[in-house]
């Protein structure tokens, strides 16, 4: 890890030629697989391509594409986010224990998930820039912290479905116009995410904070600020990933939502997330989380047990990553080769 | 932190305080007094077998983690390679394979997955992070399609006696024998031998530890290969523990593991660590997580104690090597230097 710390991706137009174009489209060559396993995949297994299945596979893979929005904010300032998945379970448990006991309704329950996430964030944010804490373990902490406070919490209750008010988890199955509710939740806040991230200063911030730490702080940049906003928001997207956990299943526990930071960080990468920051987008992370739920449904449409779903991530995380490799080695080397020739 | 830190003679005592391996041996006779005073049954052998035993393979997959981690790399897919490794096994011995063969075999298997990230990382110049991600994947996928949703549980007697059982005439258990072996000789390896020495250079610069004739690619390839086999080790001795050979054993194991290198002392960003620190470090977690037992609190809660055990672990020096630099300053000194406490560096960056 040492030193493998990568430069940032170039910018300028003529660098890298076609394959740099490549690189910057990672969103466009990922649909393009899609699509063309789509086809594939439809030739075997016809209702692949229908309407519904499409829907459903979208919803399924919503939730990880919320939270991965968020991490990929947090990836991109050079720093890492494992306590996700704790944040998901912990908020899920509290919504769906609020609307048992008939403390809130509906909608005050989603604004107490969403602030529950918040300040989740905000404790990690608080670890990492306060106490200065490096991420990876700081939220290795966290992680054990919040699914511990969300076992103290839970026991061995499990909130059931007929706990939760009648209709909370209809927008899991409704959509408008066709497209599911949870999509447009997911198109939402990938718009707002992106329009932050390219064109505030915040947002421009947190690229330069994670490409060149040290060139961020003499340009005035208070990194340390922008790297706990980045946590706060990835704490508050984790907390609409639990509240949607909640709508999606309806059946709730202390340990739910155990696992899900892998697909989550797995998302991010195959989106095409620098893991050492710097580069990488929002629309990005949100298509891999869709890439992979993809992928897992058309597995078991062919025919493939449940079980080939873990290897077949493993594969696809070890093939993303190596391609941004070695773009990034082929960047670099027509880079060199062009400040020679000036 | 490190071992070959040439302190100065002068504040002697204050740097063998300031030692993380010092802070963690206080904090270990600590929590044996408080277990002490919460039940009479806290200071018996059986009891300390007891504790020992549930947190092997933890502990022996810690080992490894500690070099590699001190070289500046990580590896998330040791659980899964002890998943892949109780799932071989139970296979082979469900076939009709003799353990005698399917233990080797299984061996070789963890020599293999130690390549596929070894070579990953160090010759495909991938960040170990991700590579070990994909891998954590990978080996509890072939461990599922290997093993499916079975369990295979009829082991003979030999075989589940290596992870129950006890060295005779004793209350010691075998995996803790293995542990401390280990542990001797990694320890040995690390801070006596060149190789160690390597370890370290890369872990503190690799470019500089290349210019200076260290093998880098070589030295980190044998580190994941070592990881990735002891992980093999540590799904046969749970294999034999549990019973039961399960596609799905050693979820969640990664997590501690880290945490307990972490806890021990080592420096996530590489460079700095001791074996002792994180044998200590286990120690720790072993006791206090029985002391909470006895107290009743229930495994998942104690999983809050360790999270804030890890954060602290942080924490604590860097606050000491800011308070420490500070009186140095009212006296005119100079500053220690960073590393000499581990998570000096500690950014936010």
């Amino acid at each position: 890890m040492a030193d493998a710390v990568a430069a940032p991706v170039p910018t300028g137009r003529s660098a890298g030629g076609w394959l740099a174009t490549v690189a910057r489209q990672r969103e466009l060559s990922l649909v393009a697989i899609m699509v063309v396993l789509g086809a594939l995949v439809s030739l075997a297994a016809p209702q692949f391509l229908t309407l519904s299945n499409i829907q459903q596979v979208a919803v399924l893979a919503s939730i990880t594409a919320i939270a991965a929005v968020g991490q990929s904010i947090v990836i991109i300032t050079r720093n890492i986010d494992l306590s996700v998945e704790a944040t998901i379970g912990l908020t899920a448990y509290c919504v769906a224990i609020v609307l048992e006991q008939h403390l809130l309704a509906g909608p005050g329950a989603i604004v107490v998930g969403i602030g529950i996430g918040l300040v989740l964030g905000m404790v990690n944010g608080f670890v990492v820039t306060v106490l200065r804490v490096p991420s990876i373990v700081a939220t290795l902490g966290t992680l054990s912290i919040f699914r511990g406070v969300d076992f103290l919490i839970a026991g061995s209750h499990q909130v059931p479905l007929a706990g939760l008010p009648p209709g909370f988890t209809d927008p899991a199955r409704d959509s408008i116009l066709g497209i599911p509710i949870f999509v447009i939740v997911v198109i939402v806040v990938v718009v707002i995410a992106s329009v932050v991230l390219r064109s505030s200063r915040f947002g421009r911030q947190v690229y330069a904070v994670g490409s060149n730490p040290e060139a961020a702080a003499v340009l005035g940049i208070r990194s340390r600020l922008v790297v706990f906003a980045a946590f706060a928001a990835c704490g508050m997207l984790a907390g609409l990933a639990g509240v949607m956990w909640v709508i999606e299943f309806g059946t709730i526990n202390g340990t739910s939502a155990t696992g899900v930071v892998l697909a989550v960080v797995a998302a991010a990468v195959v989106g095409g997330v620098n893991i050492f920051g710097g580069s990488g987008t929002v629309v990005g992370a949100a298509i891999g989380a869709m890439f992979l739920g993809f992928i897992s449904n058309a597995l078991i449409l062919v025919g493939l047990s449940q079980f080939w779903l873990q290897a077949i991530y493993g594969v696809v995380i070890l093939a993303a990553v190596s391609v941004d490799t070695i773009i990034l080695r082929r960047i670099q080397r027509t880079l060199t080769a062009e400040r020679r020739a000036r | 932190m490190t071992a070959q830190t040439a302190s100065a003679p002068r504040r002697s005592w204050t740097r063998a305080l300031a030692r993380w391996e010092t802070v963690l041996l206080i904090a270990l006779i600590g929590l044996i007094l408080l277990g002490n005073a919460l039940s009479p049954f806290f200071l018996t052998t059986n009891n300390f077998s007891n504790l020992l035993s549930a947190l092997m393979e933890v502990a022996i997959m810690a080992l490894p983690m500690t070099l590699i981690v001190i070289a500046g790399e990580i590896d998330l897919s040791v659980e899964s390679m002890a998943g892949l490794a109780s799932a071989v096994l139970g296979f082979l011995w469900a076939a009709g394979v003799p353990l005698e063969i399917a233990i080797p075999a299984v061996l070789v298997m963890g020599v293999v997955g130690g390549l596929l990230n070894g070579l990953l990382v160090a010759r495909g110049g991938l960040p170990s992070l991700v590579v070990t991600l994909g891998t954590l994947a990978l080996f509890r996928g072939l461990a599922l399609i290997v093993l499916g949703p079975r369990g295979i549980s009829d082991f003979p007697d030999w075989f589940t006696a290596l992870g129950f059982g006890r060295v005779p005439g004793t209350d010691i258990p075998w995996p803790f024998v293995i542990f401390l072996g280990l542990a001797l000789v990694l320890g040995i390896v690390l801070h006596r031998t060149w190789i160690g020495r390597h370890v370290y250079a890369i872990g503190k610069n690799a470019g500089a530890a290349r210019y200076s004739g260290v093998r880098v690619t070589r030295v980190r390839v044998g580190l994941f290969v070592l990881a990735s086999l002891i992980a093999a080790v540590a799904g046969i001795i749970l294999t034999s523990r549990l019973s039961t050979a399960r596609a799905d054993v050693g979820q969640g194991m990664t997590l501690t593991v880290v945490t307990v290198v972490l806890l021990g002392g080592v420096n996530i960003f590489g460079g700095s660590g001791t074996i002792p620190g994180v044998v200590l470090a286990v120690l720790v977690v072993a006791v206090m997580q029985n002391a909470l037992r006895l107290a009743s609190v229930s495994v998942e809660v104690q999983s809050i104690a360790l999270g804030l055990l890890l954060i602290l672990s942080v924490v604590i020096p860097s606050f000491a090597h800011q308070a420490t630099s500070a009186i140095d300053r009212v006296r005119g000194g100079r500053p220690p230097p960073v590393d000499s406490l581990g998570h000096g560096e500690a950014a936010t960056s």
